[in-house]
């Protein structure tokens, strides 16, 4: 495979616009409220899960079905969030890692879920949308890649996330969570309900997580529950330090980037199996994670006077 | 804390206490033994001495897993989510050495120095600059979630991700009675059982078991005390490095066959015997694995024995809801 080819880069895309919808959820608990959610992979299993069941299995239509998966995934967000959330930041955590487990256990184990085979057959409609636009993207020279519509659609979306989370930010509720961040005992002695901010912003944090698993759910076309294990959420916590805490925009351009450069170690032709340039891809995100948090704890193109994280 | 805070804490008058204050201790043996009797009652004493038994070789790994766990969170405030990948690399290590020629027993102890001082080496590596850098709660925490990243799949870079057997004989086994228990899993029982109480021991009588004791009490206090806490540091290291590399080449054993990731999958059981005990408790940290063990084992009594891991993770969750001192209150005043 050539270093360009098109369809290859596009898939690139696909993958690091999904990503920044995650890692966006990610951005609002940890850099604007300062609550450690290391249950994202969680809550876009169950928002992927959810759309998929919803279509295969009650047959509803998937502009039907995306919506209440968004719905279902922010219910379990305010469902961990209810009791958990007044624990301590780390406490919560290491509560939020069960919980993420507990998903995929239970998406590997239970009947209703297909097990390990997943859950298949849900994206009949986007097929069929995908190749009704195709030819129209023929002035774009994009008509004969495939994954070209589902790239345009993910970025988009990742577009309006990014838009509309800025615009919350800039709001008096984005200014209470980072009055929140900073210290909590004075914006609750301000008058500010805490808990019930943090609530919402973990709320809002399992619709982004569910959005991005619609569209992995598009990219991938079955769903299977490992492909929702830990290493997602960590991935995009590398991806969150890459881009810098605090920015959203920031928080985007670190999974293009974390994308890019692990997608594109299959160029550098070493001489491994395809499971040890896997391992090594993994390897690189660890080091990442512990190389940032020591040299640039505030991320790469983070802003330093905006987190000051203490918990 | 700040070391105002620490002196602050302590002329607040908590007056030293035992370890495990002997009512809590007494009350979670009834509870116990209560719960036997009552699954004894509901599903005979053959299957509820069996699993009993499962669930006593599991306690020896899941208590030596989590002292040193709770012991790195009491003295250093890190939740070290790399401790699970120092079990992986224990057996691993252990693995490899046995491949080279080395009979496994041998290669476990040369395995178990060797994790001890790849701990050790870490803290000068990241850890210690992390704390002369007073770094905050949540970048120790992706620290440790990279180097955990690190660990695990430089094991899989080398060993493969495959499923391995432990290359020992794990069909032969010993009947007591009606229960089963392969030899190896005896094995793994007298030498968990062993392990944790000469911990135990240690830590009730050595100095240097004192002294780990009160760094992981209140870390200002153990200094002005005149303990060397750079030393104890380095010996808290070599605890939990050693005692992980133990806990995983037992587990290894006791199980029969692993593959790279079993380790941060323990990881999760492990913070729940330290938590159950009281976070920073080390003896805590023993009974806590003794009863995550049982009770993991007794559930396969009720449900299907995949649900295990989900079982554990439930209990997790409901001791931090509700008793996220641990059983035995916790030694110190954080919520």
């Amino acid at each position: 495979m050539t270093f360009l080819n098109l369809d290859f880069w596009i898939g690139v895309g696909v993958i690091a616009g999904i990503y920044g919808i995650f890692v966006l959820g990610l951005q609002l608990n940890v850099g604007f409220t300062g609550i450690i959610n290391l249950g994202q992979a969680g809550f876009m299993a169950i928002g992927a899960y959810a759309m998929g069941m919803l279509v295969v299995d009650a047959g509803w239509p998937m502009a039907l079905a995306f919506p209440a998966a968004v719905g279902v995934a922010v219910g379990a967000g305010l469902l961990v969030g209810l009791p958990t959330l007044r624990l301590r930041a780390d406490y919560f955590g290491i509560v939020t890692i069960a919980f993420s487990e507990i998903v995929r256990y239970v998406l590997q184990n239970a009947s209703f879920a297909g097990g390990n085979q997943g859950v298949i057959g849900y994206d009949a409609e986007w097929r069929a949308f995908q190749s009704w636009v195709s030819p129209h993207l023929k002035p774009l020279g994009l008509d004969r890649a495939t994954q070209a519509p589902l790239l345009i659609a993910v970025w988009a979306m990742l577009f309006l996330c990014v838009c509309g989370l800025k615009a919350l930010q800039a709001s008096p509720w984005g200014r209470a969570l980072r009055a929140i961040r900073e210290d909590e005992d004075a914006a609750a002695a301000l008058g500010k309900n805490v808990f019930a901010f943090k609530l919402q912003s973990l709320g809002l944090a399992a619709a982004l997580a569910a959005i991005a698993g619609f569209f992995l759910a598009l990219n991938v076309t079955y769903l299977y529950p490992s492909e929702f294990d830990l290493s997602f959420t960590f991935f995009g916590y590398a991806a969150l330090l890459l881009g810098g805490f605090a920015s959203y925009a920031g928080a985007a351009l670190g999974a293009v980037v974390l994308c890019a450069l692990t997608e594109g170690l299959r160029f550098l032709d070493l001489p491994l199996s395809s499971g040890q340039v896997g391992s090594l891809r993994m390897i690189l995100v660890g080091l990442m994670l512990v190389g940032l948090s020591l040299y640039r704890p505030e991320g790469l193109l983070g802003n330093r006077s905006e987190m000051q994280l203490r918990a | 804390m700040t070391i105002e805070e620490g002196i602050g804490a302590g002329a607040q008058g908590r007056a030293p206490r035992p370890p495990i204050e002997i009512p809590a201790a007494a009350w979670l043996a009834l509870t116990l033994v209560f719960v036997a009797v009552c699954l004894v009652v509901a599903r005979g004493p053959v299957a509820v001495g069996q699993t009993t038994l499962n669930g006593l070789i599991a306690a020896g790994y899941f208590s030596l897993g989590a002292v040193g766990l709770t012991l790195v969170f009491g003295t250093l405030r890190i939740i070290n989510f790399a401790h699970g990948d120092l079990l992986t690399l224990g057996a691993y290590l252990t693995f490899g050495l046995n491949a080279m020629g080395a009979p496994f027993w041998p290669a476990a102890a040369v395995a178990i120095a060797l994790t001890a001082l790849i701990a050790l080496s870490l803290d000068y590596v990241i850890w210690a600059p992390l704390r002369r850098a007073r770094t905050s709660t949540l970048q120790a925490m992706l620290a440790a979630i990279g180097l955990a990243m690190v660990i695990r799949f430089t094991v899989q870079f080398f060993a493969g991700s495959q499923v391995r057997g432990v290359g020992q004989d794990v069909l032969s086994s010993i009947n007591i009675g009606p229960l089963h228990l392969g030899s190896l899993q005896a094995l793994v029982l007298v030498v968990g059982v062993v392990a944790s109480t000469l911990v135990g021991l240690g830590l009730a009588f050595t100095r240097l078991g004192k002294q780990i004791r009160a760094l992981s009490d209140n870390m200002a206090l153990a200094e002005v005390a005149g303990i060397d806490t750079a030393r104890a540091i380095r010996v808290v290291w070599i605890v939990a490095g050693g005692l992980a590399a133990l806990a995983g080449i037992l587990f290894a054993a006791a199980v029969g066959s692993v593959n790279p990731n079993f380790g941060f999958f323990t990881l999760l059981s492990l913070f729940t015997a330290a938590v159950l005990g009281g976070i920073g408790n080390a003896y805590g940290a023993l009974v806590g694995g003794l009863v995550i063990g049982l009770a993991q084992e007794w559930s396969t009594l009720f449900v299907n024995p995949r649900w295990k891991p989900v079982v554990g993770f439930a209990i997790l969750i409901v001791v931090l809801l509700v008793l996220p001192r641990g059983i035995f209150g916790g030694s110190r005043e954080r919520s």
